[in-house]
């Protein structure tokens, strides 16, 4: 089964957590949940956007944690937070996992904490029991890959372009070779991201790798509005093509394995 | 610790407990490659002979260390100035540029992207890409723009593209911020030519190293070994390059922060940019929008190494209001004909302050480094002196 990830910034309304419910209902298998920073580095405008309204609403990480408590009973897949080395490491990091574990969130993703600077990170999130998600790009080399793909927990988020999250016309050409040579090493989920832009990419993307994470798309019509029964939709269609691609999985996990060599 | 060692290489990436290289992985490889590139230059004799001949024929070093004769009788202290202000294109920034952009060249690197605050470090970056035949793209914010007017037309005339940031507080936070997005974007044939000691690793140490000419030329030029040497410090390039002169005589080093962008004073542990350091934050760890009338200090971080050297006690930093610095600014141009940039004004304005007080007794013998030339700030000073 392919998957499908989609991203929420947290705090993003008043009723944020409606949107998590609607991208529960139509299909999603886990959904990232944005912690927004002041100086999202590795964010574009769309990110960056829905940060600084969740900021100005007066969003914290507490905030957001305390909405998902309240809404635990009703959300029964796996929640990955994603935000920003300096938030993780306010109060350090083995208090900022306990209470990501508490408030029912099971794994977490920090893009500006690479593999070498991960070590207290990952034992900490280990002990509260968080899966420490390492993200790989196209131009890690084979060696680090292999420990990035070692050292990841959950799955392996394969950054399919060098470049910010974003939407972007297609998918980027590095995603495929990427996912293959992740594939190829590690047996953990390969899931791509930045840039999956809508129905027919994340087809694409799914077809690579082991499934999809979805942001920008969705924060973009977050920010202009869209009811979550709108996003419910729209993850909706994002769930099958997800599925499309898994229909064709013969003929097309053949072809991932000859770019893998090649990659 | 002995005071020699207080300025000594990373370990490990870091000064002490600052540093680090917190960058997303889609940067990582392009930091270790520029790590290697450039302990390979640094130990190579050609890499130093071609970056001496630069700074000696193009950038007008070695630059003059003057004594402030009327300000010294005045304050009763013998005052030097470092004269940062005289290379070319007007501020130590320069130093910097060359070194990197021969690096970059080194590399294969065929286009330069910078962050700038005052325009200083971009307009230098902007000549060295004319100098060097490569494109340069800096990103500024801005609010900076408008305030520093005159170095946008440099960097445009100069042939750098110029890329207004209005994220933020549309200053050099949020131009850094759009600089490495740039920079993951285009990591493969972009060298980022990152303007002061602070960013991932190896970047605070090599753009130490590049401004260490500061330093090495003072110590040398100085009749008598100062008691105190002074510096401006946004992210505290000019000043970690003045300090690594001295640090292993026994000066006290002395860092002048903008008040309003006071990272030791009022900041705490934290990451941004890439690295590790004290940083302007509120209770929740977001980064505060530093506020400085010079635009060279308005940021909410400094350099991991002046973290570190404030940790040991080796340093320390202390803080300059808007209009001290501005009556510095217009004292010094009057007592020593010298119209230094608002920046240097705020070390300047330390000494006015601190002379004659226990801070600095009468007698004391004061190196102060003069980062930059006042023409940038002519507008802005207009503006508050009317
Ligand atoms: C003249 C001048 N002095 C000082 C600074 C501050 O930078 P640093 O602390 O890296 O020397 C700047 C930065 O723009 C500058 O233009």
């Amino acid at each position: 089964m392919k998957r499908l990830y989609p991203y929420l910034t947290g705090g993003i309304t008043e009723d944020w957590t409606d949107y998590l419910l609607a991208y529960q209902e139509a299909g999603a298998d886990a959904i990232e949940i944005g912690l927004p920073f002041s100086d999202p580095m590795l964010d574009g405008t769309t990110i960056q956007r829905a940060s600084d309204r969740s900021l100005r609403r007066g969003t914290t990480v507490d905030t957001i944690l305390a909405d998902l408590a309240a809404v635990r009973d009703r959300i029964s897949v796996p929640l990955f937070a994603m935000t920003y080395a300096n938030l993780v490491f306010r109060d350090g990091p083995a208090v900022f996992c306990r209470r990501l574990a508490e408030a029912g969130v099971s794994g977490l993703i920090v893009p500006d904490v690479p593999v070498d600077e991960a070590d207290g990170l990952s034992a900490a999130a280990e002990a509260a029991g968080v899966d420490l998600v390492l993200l790989a790009a196209p131009v890690t080399p084979p060696e680090r890959l292999a420990e990035i793909a070692a050292r990841s927990r959950g799955f392996v988020y394969a950054v399919s372009v060098l470049g910010t999250t974003g939407e972007r016309d297609e998918l980027a050409g590095t995603a495929a070779p990427l996912a293959a040579r992740i594939k190829a090493v590690t047996d953990l989920p390969v899931l791509i991201g930045f840039g999956i832009s809508g129905p027919e990419q994340a087809t694409a993307a799914a077809r690579a790798g082991d499934g999809v994470v979805v942001a920008s798309a969705l924060m973009r019509r977050v920010l202009d509005g869209a009811t979550p029964g709108e996003l419910l939709d729209d993850v909706a269609a994002l769930r099958a093509a997800v599925d499309q691609a898994d229909q064709e999985v013969p003929a097309d996990h053949a072809h991932a394995e000859v770019s893998g060599d090649r990659g | 610790m002995t005071v020699l060692e207080s300025m000594a290489p990373p370990t490990g990436g870091r000064f002490g407990d600052f540093g680090g290289r917190y960058v997303p992985e889609s940067l990582v490889p392009a930091c270790a490659a520029l790590e290697t590139a450039f302990r390979e230059a640094w130990a190579d004799a050609t890499f130093h002979e071609r970056l001496a001949e630069l700074r000696s024929v193009y950038a007008g070093r070695p630059t003059a260390l003057t004594p402030a004769t009327t300000l010294s009788a005045d304050l009763g202290i013998t005052l030097m100035l470092k004269r940062e202000d005289l290379a070319h294109t007007g501020s130590h920034k320069i130093n910097n540029v060359l070194g990197q952009a021969l690096l970059a060249q080194r590399m294969g690197k065929t286009r330069l992207i910078a962050e700038t605050g005052a325009g200083q470090h971009g307009v230098a970056t902007a000549t060295a890409a004319a100098l060097f035949g490569m494109r340069a793209t800096i990103y500024m914010g801005e609010r900076d723009m408008a305030r520093q007017r005159l170095n946008v037309f440099r960097m445009e005339l100069l042939g750098a593209e110029v890329i207004p940031v209005t994220a933020g507080s549309r200053t050099l936070k949020d131009a850094t911020n759009e600089a490495m997005r740039g920079w993951v974007a285009a990591v493969e044939e972009a060298h980022f030519c990152l303007g002061s000691t602070a960013g991932p690793h190896p970047y605070p140490w090599l753009v130490r190293q590049f401004q260490r000419v500061i330093g090495e030329e003072a110590r040398a030029q100085a009749p008598v070994h100062p008691d105190v040497v002074v510096a401006c410090v946004g992210g505290g390039s000019n000043a970690a390059g003045t300090f690594a002169g001295f640090a292993d005589t026994r000066a006290r080093l002395v860092g002048v922060e903008a008040a309003g962008g006071a990272a030791m004073t009022h900041g705490r542990p934290g990451v941004v940019h890439g690295y590790r350091s004290m940083l302007l934050q509120d209770e929740q760890g977001q980064i505060l929008e530093a506020e400085s009338i010079s635009a060279g200090l308005d940021y909410p971080g400094i350099g991991p190494e002046h973290a570190h050297l404030g940790a040991t006690g080796r340093a320390e930093y202390v803080t300059v209001t808007d209009d001290e610095a501005v009556a510095a600014l217009g004292r010094l141009a009057r007592a020593e004909g010298i119209i230094c940039a608002l920046e240097s004004a705020h070390a300047v304005a330390w000494v006015l302050r601190a002379a004659g007080t226990p801070e600095l007794p009468a007698g004391s013998t004061v190196l102060l480094t003069l980062s930059g030339r006042g023409d940038k700030d002519m507008a802005t000073l207009a503006g508050v002196t009317e």
